[in-house]
C-alpha cells in the first residue's frame, strides 16, 4: 500500500539544512510542519539529520524509448531518476522515431505516467526529424496531453539562423522555451569528440574547440532579443559561453542556461587513456573551465544542473574513442556530483542547490507542482538526503539498464534515502518502493 | 622491454637504442642468403589492420617471417563500426585463437591502446588514427643514424601535415629521447593544437627554417605526405581546405630544388611515402643521393624484426641477446 492515502510523518528532518522538524505528508501534500508531531498512525521516516529538498526536476535526460530500449525504457529511467532524488524528468527528443509529433510524445508521456515513479515532461523536437530544416509540429506537441513546453533539437544544434528565429517566435503563444545544443557544426563537426587544446592536439583526437559553443550562443541571445523569444542553452561547458551568458542575462535577455555534473567535476585529462566512458558531448574542458562553471552555477548566471544522462550499450561505447558514442550516466550520481563540487566547498547552500536543482528547472520547464516552497498545502514532492554518508558508484547496481558512468567506483556524498512524489514513497534507502520487479 | 609497444613515448634512450642496434644486426641478415632466423619459433603473429596499408604490413610481414614466426594477415577493414561489431569484440576474437602478438593498424586514434587493454597478447602499434606511429619513427632513427651517426645534438626539421600526422607525432617523442632537436614546419592551420607546449620549436617559415635562421643549422629534414584526402572538398576538410591551393601549398612548403640547395652538404631528405611529388617534394629532391626514402623502406623490415623480437621474444627478459645463430 503505497498510495497517496496513506499518511507519511518525516521525523526530525532539516527542510533546506535548517532546524529539525517533523514533517506530515496526506493527500499528496504536506499537511503539517511542527517541532513535533505524533504519528496518528502513519508510516515514520526516522529522518533525523538528514536534509529535505524539493523533488529534484531534470530538464535533460535521454530515456532513450522509443528506439533504443535495450540500453532504457521509461520505466527505468524513472526508476533511475527516482532513486536519485528526481521527481520530474524531461525527456529529450532523439528517440526512435524521433519526438517530433503529439503522437509520439503523449506515448512517452503515458509510459512515464504508467511507470508512475516521477513526471515525465517529453521534449518535442525542434525540427522535424530533428534535421534542421523545417519546423515539427511543435503547437500539436505543445496543445498534445503531453503538454510540451520544452523543445529541443538536442545532440544537434540548430544552427541555421532563419529556422531558429522561426522557432523562437513561433513558441512565444505556448511559453514554451527552445532549450539549444550550442554546437556550431562548421566549427565542431560530427567527429569533434575532444576539448580542442594541447591534449587534443597531443592524442590526435579531432578538436572541438570552445569557440564552437560560445559563439552559437551568442547569436542565439541576440535572436532571443530580437524576437522576444525563450531560449536555454543545454549543457555550457566553457568559461567564454558563461561571459556571454553574464553579457545576456545583463542585458535584460530572457535565457537560462544548464550544466551538467559531469562538467562541474570531470576534466579533459581524462581523455588520456581514450576510455570512451568519458566521451560526451559537449566534451569534458579543463580545470579553468569547471572552475568558470562552478562560479556560474554559484551566482546564478547558470540557472540549473541537469543531467544529460545518456544512457548506451557495450556495443556503442566499445570501440575507439572518435568511433564511439557520446554520453553518460547521470540521474543517479547528479546530487552526489553537486554536494561534492557546489556544496561542500561552499559555493551554494541547500536553499541554493534546491534552487539550481529543483525551483529554476521547474520554472524553465513550466512544470507545475514541482520545485515548490517546503511550505504546507504544497504538493508533496520531496527528496531526503543523508548528507553525512556516502555512497559507492557501482554501474550493474544503477536502475539504468547501460552502466555507462564514470564515477564506478568512486564514493559520492548524499545519498538519497527516500523520495516522495506527490506524497507517495518512490525511493527509500536506494530501493524503489512498491515498483518490485522494475530495472 | 615493455609488454607492448604503443607510443614511441614508451621507450627510454637505452631501449630505443636496443631496438635500433639490434636492427643493425637484423639488417646485416639480410644481407646473408638464408635470412631466417628462429627467434619467433612456435609463435603467432597477427596483423590485424583495420585500415588499408601497403607498405607497413608487408613489412610486418616479411620481419615477423623472418624471425619464423608464423604471421597472420586479418584485414578488418570495415568490420568493426560499420559492421556492427564492436572493436572489442574484433580483438577477443583475434586474441581469442591464441596469438602471442597483435601488430594493430586503425584509422581512430587510440584504438591501438585499447585493443592493448582487452587482449593478453603484446600489442604494437602500426599506426592509430592521427596519434602515433612508432615503428615509422624508430625506422627513420634508424635510417638518420646511418647517415649521420649518433643522433644526439643533431637537428632534424620536420615539415608539412603535422596535425594530420602519426609520423611526425613519434618522431618528436623518439628524436628527443635520442638527444636530437626537432623543428616543425608548417602553415597554422596544419600545426596541431597546443604545439607551442611541445618539446620543439615551430616555424611557418620553411626558407628560413633550412637556412638555420629558426633554430640553428639544419641536419636533416622530413618531408610529411600531404593527405590530399583531408585538404579539402571532401568532408574531413569541411570543403574549405587547410590552404588555398596545391599550387601555393608547393610554393610554400614543397621541398624544391632551390630549397634542397639551401641544406648542408650533409643532410639527408627523408619521407614516409607514398610521396606526392611535385606537392610536398619535388622529383630531384626525392631521387638525389641526399634521398633516404628508399632506405627508409628497407629499413622498415630489420626495425620491425628487432621490435618484434624485443616486444615478443624479449619481453619476459631483462636485456635480450640476439641469439648465437644471429652473430654466425
Amino acid at each position: 500500500m503505497t498510495g497517496s492515502d496513506r499518511t507519511i510523518l518525516l521525523r526530525g528532518v532539516r527542510p533546506l539544512g535548517r532546524t529539525p522538524v517533523d514533517l506530515r505528508v496526506a493527500g499528496g501534500r504536506i499537511a503539517e510542519i511542527a517541532p513535533r508531531l505524533e504519528p496518528d498512525g502513519a508510516e515514520v521516516i526516522d529522518g533525523a539529520e538528514q536534509i529535505l529538498l524539493p523533488g529534484l526536476v531534470d530538464l535533460h535526460t535521454h530515456l532513450r524509448e522509443p528506439g533504443r530500449e535495450d540500453t532504457e525504457t521509461v520505466a527505468t529511467g524513472s526508476a533511475a531518476a527516482a532513486l536519485g532524488g528526481f521527481t520530474a524528468v524531461h525527456a529529450m527528443a532523439n528517440t526512435d522515431p524521433v519526438a517530433d509529433t503529439a503522437e509520439i510524445v503523449e506515448q512517452v508521456h503515458k509510459l512515464g505516467e504508467q511507470a508512475g515513479l516521477v513526471d515525465v515532461r517529453p521534449v518535442g523536437a525542434v525540427s522535424a526529424g530533428l534535421a534542421g530544416q523545417r519546423l515539427a509540429e511543435l503547437g500539436n506537441m505543445a496543445r498534445s496531453a503531453a503538454r510540451v513546453r520544452v523543445f529541443s533539437d538536442d545532440g544537434r544544434c540548430v544552427a541555421d539562423s532563419r529556422l531558429l528565429r522561426r522557432a523562437l517566435e513561433y513558441l512565444k503563444p505556448f511559453d514554451a522555451v527552445l532549450a539549444q545544443h550550442a554546437q556550431d557544426p562548421r566549427l565542431a563537426d560530427g567527429s569533434a569528440c575532444a576539448h580542442e587544446g594541447e591534449l587534443s592536439g597531443r592524442l590526435g583526437l579531432p578538436g572541438w574547440p570552445a569557440v564552437a559553443e560560445a559563439g552559437i550562443i551568442a547569436r542565439d541571445v541576440m535572436l532571443a532579443e530580437h524576437v522576444g523569444g525563450r531560449l536555454h542553452v543545454c549543457h555550457v561547458s566553457t568559461a567564454e559561453s558563461v561571459e556571454v551568458l553574464r553579457w545576456a542575462k545583463q542585458r535584460g535577455i530572457d535565457v537560462t542556461a544548464e550544466v551538467t555534473p559531469h562538467h562541474l567535476l570531470l576534466t579533459c585529462d581524462l581523455l588520456a587513456g581514450y576510455d570512451p566512458v568519458y566521451k560526451v558531448n559537449p566534451p569534458l574542458r579543463p580545470e579553468e573551465d569547471v572552475q568558470a562553471l562552478r562560479a556560474a552555477l554559484a551566482d546564478g548566471t547558470i540557472d540549473a544542473v541537469a543531467t544529460d544522462h545518456a544512457p548506451h550499450a557495450p556495443q556503442d561505447k566499445d570501440h575507439a574513442f572518435a568511433d564511439a558514442a557520446f554520453g553518460m550516466l547521470g540521474l543517479q550520481t547528479a546530487l552526489g556530483v553537486v554536494i561534492e563540487t557546489m556544496l561542500r566547498p561552499g559555493h551554494l547552500d541547500w536553499a541554493g542547490l534546491a534552487d539550481r536543482m529543483s525551483v529554476r528547472p521547474a520554472v524553465i520547464g513550466r512544470l507545475t507542482g514541482h520545485g515548490r516552497p517546503l511550505a504546507v498545502g504544497e504538493p508533496a514532492n520531496l527528496t531526503l538526503v543523508a548528507a553525512e554518508q556516502d555512497w559507492l558508484v557501482v554501474p550493474q547496481a544503477l536502475a539504468s539498464i547501460a552502466t555507462n558512468t564514470p564515477y564506478a567506483g568512486r564514493r559520492l556524498p548524499g545519498p538519497v534515502t527516500a523520495t516522495l512524489l506527490r506524497g507517495r514513497l518512490t525511493a527509500r534507502d536506494g530501493r524503489l518502493v512498491g515498483r518490485e520487479g522494475l530495472a | 622491454m615493455n609488454r607492448h609497444l604503443l607510443s614511441a613515448a614508451d621507450l627510454s634512450a637505452e631501449q630505443a637504442l636496443q631496438i635500433l642496434d639490434s636492427a643493425e644486426q637484423m639488417d646485416a641478415i639480410q644481407q646473408r642468403e638464408v635470412k631466417k632466423l628462429p627467434a619467433l619459433r612456435g609463435r603467432t603473429v597477427v596483423n590485424l589492420f583495420f585500415e588499408d596499408s601497403t607498405r607497413t604490413r608487408s613489412s610486418f610481414e616479411i620481419a615477423g617471417k623472418w624471425l619464423s614466426a608464423d604471421v597472420i594477415n586479418v584485414s578488418a577493414k570495415g568490420s568493426s563500426v560499420s559492421k556492427g561489431e564492436s572493436l572489442r569484440d574484433t580483438a577477443l576474437t583475434v586474441a581469442a585463437l591464441g596469438v602471442d602478438a597483435i601488430v594493430v593498424r586503425h584509422s581512430a586514434s587510440g584504438a591501438v591502446q585499447r585493443v592493448a587493454g582487452w587482449v593478453d597478447a603484446h600489442v604494437i602499434n602500426a599506426g592509430d588514427g592521427t596519434h602515433e606511429h612508432p615503428t615509422q619513427a624508430l625506422l627513420d632513427a634508424f635510417s638518420l643514424r646511418r647517415r649521420l651517426g649518433e643522433l644526439a645534438g643533431r637537428h632534424v626539421v620536420i615539415v608539412g601535415d603535422l596535425t594530420h600526422s602519426r609520423v611526425a607525432r613519434s618522431n618528436v617523442l623518439l628524436l628527443r629521447t635520442l638527444g636530437a632537436q626537432v623543428t616543425l614546419v608548417a602553415p597554422p592551420t596544419l600545426m596541431p593544437s597546443g604545439v607551442s607546449s611541445w618539446d620543439c620549436e615551430t616555424s611557418w617559415d620553411l626558407d628560413a627554417t633550412l637556412a638555420g635562421k629558426v633554430a640553428g643549422d639544419v641536419d636533416a629534414v622530413m618531408m610529411l605526405r600531404v593527405q590530399r584526402e583531408r585538404m579539402g572538398g571532401g568532408a574531413a576538410g569541411g570543403g574549405v581546405g587547410y590552404f588555398p591551393t596545391e599550387r601555393e601549398y608547393a610554393i610554400g612548403y614543397g621541398l624544391s630544388p632551390a630549397r634542397l640547395a639551401l641544406l648542408p652538404e650533409h643532410a639527408p631528405v627523408l619521407h614516409p611515402g607514398p610521396m606526392n611529388r611535385g606537392l610536398e617534394i619535388s622529383s630531384l629532391a626525392a631521387d638525389s643521393d641526399r634521398s633516404l626514402v628508399l632506405a627508409q623502406v628497407r629499413a622498415g623490415v630489420a626495425v620491425r624484426m628487432a621490435v618484434l623480437y624485443h616486444v615478443v621474444a624479449g619481453a619476459d627478459r631483462a636485456a635480450a641477446p640476439i641469439p648465437a645463430e644471429v652473430n654466425a
